[in-house]
């Protein structure tokens, strides 16, 4: 398909300007760019063809079944987006509560903010949210920097992060960048994150831990209340990583487990759509102990019921995010959460460990299940039997699950897991859907042993197969100019 | 229950199919650990939800006549572009992993990186970062990482908030922030002569900066580059339709922020981080990058680039920590600049100069208020001095109707009374008259 660029036909236009009702104003001309910016000159028309015809180069949630694991492909509500575009909220300018009275005229805006503290205070059984963190792995940040800030008005120096080996990359990526040495601790035999491990490693340099519960294996460590005990021992702090909150939420609750700072993924567990890759939001939540840190500003209810922001916090860890995080997606997952409910959040986790477990006990006579007992929101599978047989690795089965008309799970991820192949179904999935998806599996697994070839050939129905990324990587080529 | 398609009995059906109760399935979180039922309302249907958040909807002011910039700006935004990026296989997507089913995203983001180094005539861009704060963070770290130097200098006019922020990131890091104060307006040459050095990894300035002005770092950037540092500017993208870019300026690394790129205002966020560098740092970027290649039988196909650098392949020794960025947000700037085209755009950033031009004269002519800095060149906000405190004349004109301004004491001493206003092209003439005759008469 050709680029938007390839398109262009010169003195084409679509949006056009009104006359102006001013007069003109020649700025030096040393100070302007010397030749017009090359954007490509279309009609209006043809920039809508060209971007319906890259969706239909696409997939998403609406399309089909998306089981990506440890990504949460939940369906998103309509009546979200809908409600996040009412002019009162898509067109409310950031600075105006900086303004004297102007926090009188965003009202609404900061009720949402301080109703959603509140709500994810009683899901997660912490003490306090900040709403600002744009992403998870934002998130992470600003709870290394809380911890940073903790052990530096306790007078401890602390260089290390524990973090077990089975988690996502940004848990390592985000303690490097907030200063600290990581030390990976590996999991034990029946897959989660060992206790002895954990003593072998601790010390007074311990800063903290970064543990996701269930773990990226879909496994609960019923130790995590005695990991977080022996993490306090050494002052230490325990971070709860929320990427997997949808297997629990409702349930149980991190704050109940002993954990002192939780990052939740609007956009996974609250189900905001995840837009080809953000925005998504990463509110974090602290104990009391921690709230002084919490960023500059808070969201506060004054004795007169209004509401207001308070930016005088001196032991804060200061700005993470220019205003009051992504507001349009907090509003999704508040709406989300209002429909939901008490009862409906609950039986969202149950829901999605039901559904994990069906397909899980469904594949297990065709696959390895590496880990197999309950499993929690998503469960992981091992190719390394038709690796073993047929040549056939986990990109194979992938590539070969597109061909028949669903996203294929994330492959080769946990790292921990031999040709690994990690599905998460979601509670919003019907037993058709999955029974569909399970018969393509089992049929699949069935071709390994009888035409291994044909899955290797796979996909055949998409618009492209297999690009080469080492090409790419090589002979880089990264915009049109 | 919404939006769980299962009934009761087919949950049941199932749990009989794998031999296990609801319980069991919970049995590994020990009894102890369990929550309580929440106390949390109860569900609410869809018109009950809607109803409440229209009232409170309601209670946020839309009826301002919007003269509030600081970075953040109320732009047109053609209808076409919201029902472009309606369109669910793009934003019930995620991440582009499996490129046979995500082409639409990945080509969409290669040319998204195109539009961005044709807008700021640079040569490589990534796929988006979180806003325009984080994404000069982030280009001050990946200047720290190229150059294996610690000390970083920022001019004062550059946004405030930003400048916080940076502050913030660096707490817990060996960096050495210097800060110069731009004089009269603009980049203050002297001093940066005097501060820069064979230790500094990175200028960062701001152009139009946070006052509005205009200026040209060429000659900033040629200092540095003498002491081996970069130079790294934040821009304003609607102001690039008519400025002179940060490539033809000699920046090392771009940043920007994209919400007037067609991204409401939306109280804060979503935004979009804009960064965009030289071919020679590509390897140093933070965030996804696309790239071109070829499939299996050779068809033309974009896949995920340079993932070497990522925290899911490097962990700990990535060049960021990011993930999720903002795709969608990233989709709607190219849409946007598709939509206004090359001619629309350069017509779009002048009438923001024309129509803040205009405002300046006619707002200077109210007896009392004085132009800030005299004689500069400014884009589409200036700085204007009233004879009295400026949060007090802001409140005044809340009253009639206006966001009149950002008051600058909130961030620098001294300034009490200026005002920051901005003025883009959606303010009219009529409205522009109106604003000055509400201030003349609250003075």
């Amino acid at each position: 398909m050709k680029l938007i660029f390839e398109k262009s036909v010169f003195g084409r236009r679509a949006v056009r300007t009104g006359p102006s009702d001013v007069p003109p104003i020649s700025i030096r001309s040393d100070l302007l760019r010397r030749k017009p910016a090359q954007l490509s000159e279309l009609s209006e028309l043809d920039v809508v063809r060209h971007f319906t015809e890259l969706s239909r180069r696409n997939f998403g949630v609406d399309s089909n079944f998306y089981p990506l694991g440890s990504c949460t492909m939940k369906y998103n509500p309509k009546v979200a987006e809908h409600i996040a575009s009412y002019p009162g909220f898509a067109n409310l300018h950031p600075l105006l509560p900086q303004l004297r009275i102007g926090g009188m005229l965003t009202q609404g805006a900061l009720r949402v903010l301080y109703e959603m503290d509140l709500l994810l205070r009683e899901i997660t059984g912490m003490a306090g949210f900040t709403m600002q963190p744009l992403a998870g792995a934002h998130g992470e940040l600003t709870g290394m920097m809380i911890i940073a800030a903790y052990h530096r008005e306790q007078g401890n120096r602390k260089t290390t992060i524990l973090i077990p080996d089975s988690a996502h990359g940004t848990n390592p990526a985000s303690a490097a960048i907030a200063g600290y040495n990581v030390v990976s601790i590996p999991s034990n035999k029946n897959g989660i994150m060992d206790i002895e491990a954990i003593k072998q490693h601790l010390s007074d340099e311990v800063a903290g831990l970064m543990l996701t519960c269930p773990n990226t294996l879909g496994l609960f460590n019923p130790h995590v209340k005695d990991i977080c005990d022996l993490i306090h021992s050494v002052d230490g702090l325990a971070y709860y990583d929320g990427a997997n909150l949808n297997a629990i939420v409702g349930k149980a609750r991190p704050g109940d487990f002993g954990f002192d700072i939780v990052h939740l993924n609007l956009h996974k567990t609250f189900a905001t759509p995840h837009g080809g890759g953000g925005p998504g939001a990463g509110p974090v939540g602290v104990k009391e102990k921690l709230l002084p840190f919490l960023p500059v500003s808070v969201v506060i209810k004054r004795n007169d019921g209004t509401y207001t922001l308070q930016y005088d916090r001196p032991e804060s860890i200061g700005y993470i995010a220019p205003f009051y995080g992504n507001f349009g997606v907090i509003l999704k997952a508040y709406v989300y959460i209002l429909m939901l409910g008490k009862e409906g959040l609950r039986r969202v986790a149950e829901n999605a460990v039901l559904n994990a477990n069906y397909v899980k006990e469904k594949l297990k006579s065709h696959y390895i299940v590496p880990f197999d007992k309950i499993c929690k929101h998503e469960c992981v599978l091992s190719i390394s039997e038709q690796m073993a047989h047929n040549g056939v690795r986990a990109i194979d089965i992938a590539k070969a699950i597109i061909d028949r008309g669903f996203h294929p799970p994330t492959v080769y991820f946990p790292t921990i897991v031999k040709e690994a192949m990690m599905i998460e179904p979601t509670e919003t999935e019907s037993k058709e859907t999955l029974d569909a998806f399970i018969d393509a599996m089992i049929e699949i697994a069935e071709q390994a042993e009888a035409q291994p070839d044909k899955l290797k050939s796979a996909p055949t129905a998409a618009v492209v197969c297999r690009p080469d990324e080492t090409i790419a990587a090589k002979n880089l080529n990264i915009a049109y100019l | 229950m919404p939006f769980i398609s299962n009934t009761p009995q087919q949950q049941e059906q199932m749990l009989t199919e794998i031999g296990l109760t609801m319980d069991e399935l919970f049995g590994d979180i020990p009894t102890e650990l369990r929550a309580k039922a929440l106390n949390l309302p109860l569900g609410l249907s869809e018109q009950d939800v809607r109803n409440r958040l229209t009232e409170l909807a309601e209670k946020n002011a839309t009826n301002l006549t919007c003269f509030l910039g600081g970075g953040f700006y109320d732009h047109f935004i053609p209808a076409a572009v919201h029902s472009i990026i309606s369109r669910s296989e793009f934003y019930t997507a995620y991440t582009p992993y499996q490129p046979e089913l995500s082409q639409g995203t990945l080509q969409a983001i290669y040319e998204y990186q195109s539009m961005i180094c044709r807008l700021t005539e640079m040569e490589v861009a990534n796929a988006s970062l979180y806003d325009g704060g984080t994404a000069l963070y982030e280009a001050m770290m990946m200047a720290l990482r190229i150059t294996g130097r610690n000390k970083v200098i920022i001019d004062d006019s550059v946004n405030p908030i930003y400048r916080v922020m940076i502050k913030s990131y660096t707490q817990n890091l060996r960096i050495e922030l210097g800060q110069t104060c731009c004089q009269d307006g603009l980049a203050n040459r002297e001093q940066l002569l005097e501060i820069i050095d064979d230790k500094t990894a990175a200028v960062i300035l701001q152009n139009p900066n946070f006052f509005g002005c205009i200026d040209d770092f060429s000659d900033i950037a040629d200092v540095v580059h003498s002491k081996s540092g970069l130079l790294i500017i934040s821009c304003h993208p609607i102001s690039l339709g008519i400025l002179k870019t940060p490539g033809a300026m000699g920046a090392d690394i771009a940043t920007g922020e994209g919400q007037s790129l067609g991204i409401p205002l939306s109280f804060g966020g979503p935004y979009l981080g804009l960064m965009a560098s030289r071919k020679q740092y590509v390897r140093k970027m933070p965030g996804r990058i696309v790239g071109e290649t070829v499939d299996r039988y050779g068809r033309k196909a974009y896949v995920l680039t340079l993932q070497a650098r990522e925290q899911h392949i490097r962990r700990d020794k990535a060049t960021s920590n990011i993930c999720s960025n903002e795709a969608l947000c990233a989709l709607t700037a190219l849409v946007y600049l598709s939509l206004l085209g090359q001619e629309g755009l350069r017509e779009t950033a002048q009438l923001c100069a024309d129509k803040a031009s205009y405002a300046y004269k006619r707002l200077t002519a109210i007896p009392g208020v004085e132009p800030h800095f005299r004689g500069k060149w400014f884009f589409n906000e200036f700085v204007l001095d009233l004879p009295s405190e400026a949060a007090d004349v802001i409140a005044k004109l809340i009253e009639k109707g206006f966001a009149a301004g950002f008051p600058l004491s909130r961030y620098y001493d001294g300034m009490e009374n200026s005002i920051l206003i901005c003025v883009t092209e959606k303010r009219t003439k009529q409205e522009i008259g109106m604003l000055a005759e509400a201030l003349e008469s609250v003075l």
